[in-house]
């Protein structure tokens, strides 16, 4: 088993800092440095964990970037086509909640939003929080249409953390074979 | 002239109608001669009293250090390093070539997305999946793609520096262990990729065998059909 989260090459992860700080990045940019960042953790990790036949949990995918720079204007088959070179996940777990409880969550623990992450390049508001709040409604949509082309699990993320753990434990138990991913003992042969 | 288009869908919020510079491209290898002919048309222009930007590869604000430092480490796999040179085109196609055409600019790129391609396609990346990726990029008003043998580029590159290049003598793909007969078989495999690129995106070859004049008064006879045969401003 191995873990992945979004975002997380060094070399790359320079260029998007700087990216992001001096306001340089615009819709196209702004994909194509985080497909770049995404395919360095893909072809690094991902891929050769895959061939290697270990079961990889990825904290966000694709999916996530198909929905921001579509919502940003990119055109969705460019997008689509940037990140074919990744494979498509066997189980993707989408946590659906309510728009306004997902802005309650992140706005109310939240002192300041930053630029890209508020989609405040996108000239929808001019203050962060209002900014906030309409880009993620359209990212939400994407989610929505995504959901049903990509056969997305949906999550009830409302629910309690135990109700939610034991429903994804039950899925993952019914569509992959376990057992056959068992760490081996060493020194023992199959 | 057939009016201005991107490859693919373009830039978002970029409409091409407004773009009503010129955009110029030479193409090239290492040892071709391309800065020495750009420099020449340049003062050529400019005497002509037209206004000219430059773009190369690699001269990005947004990653152009980042691409050196991968290239010095030989860190990054041939997907990321292809993305990572797209995005360093794409931050100078908004940035410099888009402003500058939109201001009535004459763009001359020290080479283009054909140089990109080819090395990435070289390196086993999917043609279509490369060629979509560029559809971002503008349809030049003319593509001069300089061919020299490449024993010829050999003694240039020997003249200009004394040693060969990792990189430009692909190395990293393991054609030969002699760096020498790399360098041959690469920019074969270079050239036959161009070669075979010509007819779909319209290249002016230019045999690049010759003298840097020769090379030049050619080059300026053709650029005269995109740029109009003005006479210089008088002073």
């Amino acid at each position: 088993m191995f873990f992945t989260a979004w975002n997380s090459s060094e070399l790359v992860k320079k260029a998007t800092q700087k990216g992001k700080k001096r306001l340089l990045l615009t819709p196209t940019t702004f994909c194509l440095i985080h497909s770049t960042d995404f395919a360095d953790r893909y072809e690094r990790q991902i891929l050769p964990l895959l061939r290697a036949g270990y079961i990889v949990l990825c904290d966000r995918y694709y999916y996530t970037a198909f929905a921001r720079d579509i919502t940003r204007g990119c055109k969705p088959e460019w997008v689509h086509n940037l990140y074919s070179f990744a494979v498509k996940p066997d189980i993707t777990f989408w946590f659906r909640v309510p728009l306004e409880t997902a802005l309650g969550r992140i706005l109310g623990g939240r002192q300041k939003l930053k630029f890209f992450e508020a989609g405040m390049d996108m000239r929808l508001a001019d203050n962060e929080r209002e900014s906030f709040a309409k880009f993620q409604a359209l990212i939400h949509q994407q989610y929505e249409r995504m959901s049903k082309e990509y056969n997305f699990t949906v999550m009830d993320a409302a629910q309690p953390i135990e109700t939610q753990q034991e429903k994804m434990r039950r899925i993952i138990a019914e569509q992959i074979d376990l057992p056959a991913f068992k760490l081996r003992p060493k020194g023992r042969k199959p | 002239m057939s009016a201005r288009r991107f490859y693919g869908p373009g830039i978002p919020g970029v409409n091409p109608a407004d773009l009503r510079g010129k955009l110029i491209v030479i193409e090239g290898p290492d040892g071709s001669g391309r800065s020495t002919q750009i420099d020449m048309l340049t003062d050529w222009l400019e005497a002509r009293g037209h206004a000219i930007a430059q773009m190369g590869l690699r001269r990005s604000t947004l990653v152009s250090g980042e691409l050196e430092s991968a290239k010095a480490g030989n860190i990054l796999s041939k997907t990321t390093m292809s993305l990572f040179y797209a995005t360093d085109f794409a931050d100078q196609l908004e940035n410099r070539i888009i402003p500058a055409l939109k201001a009535g600019f004459i763009v001359l790129a020290d080479r283009y997305i054909y140089t990109l391609m080819a090395r990435d396609i070289v390196r086993g990346a999917d043609p279509a999946w490369v060629e979509d990726l560029y559809g971002i990029a503008l349809v030049p008003d003319a593509v001069f793609s300089l061919r020299v043998r490449p024993e010829n580029l050999v003694e240039r590159v020997f003249q200009k520096s004394q040693q060969l290049d990792h990189w430009e003598s692909g190395m990293d793909l393991g054609l030969d262990l002699d760096m020498f007969k790399s360098f041959i078989k690469y920019k074969r495999r270079l050239q036959r990729l161009f070669d075979g690129m010509r007819k779909r995106y319209d290249f002016h070859v230019v045999n690049g065998n010759r003298s840097a004049r020769a090379i030049q008064k050619e080059l300026r006879r053709e650029i005269e059909k995109v740029v109009g045969t003005a006479e210089p401003v008088a002073s």
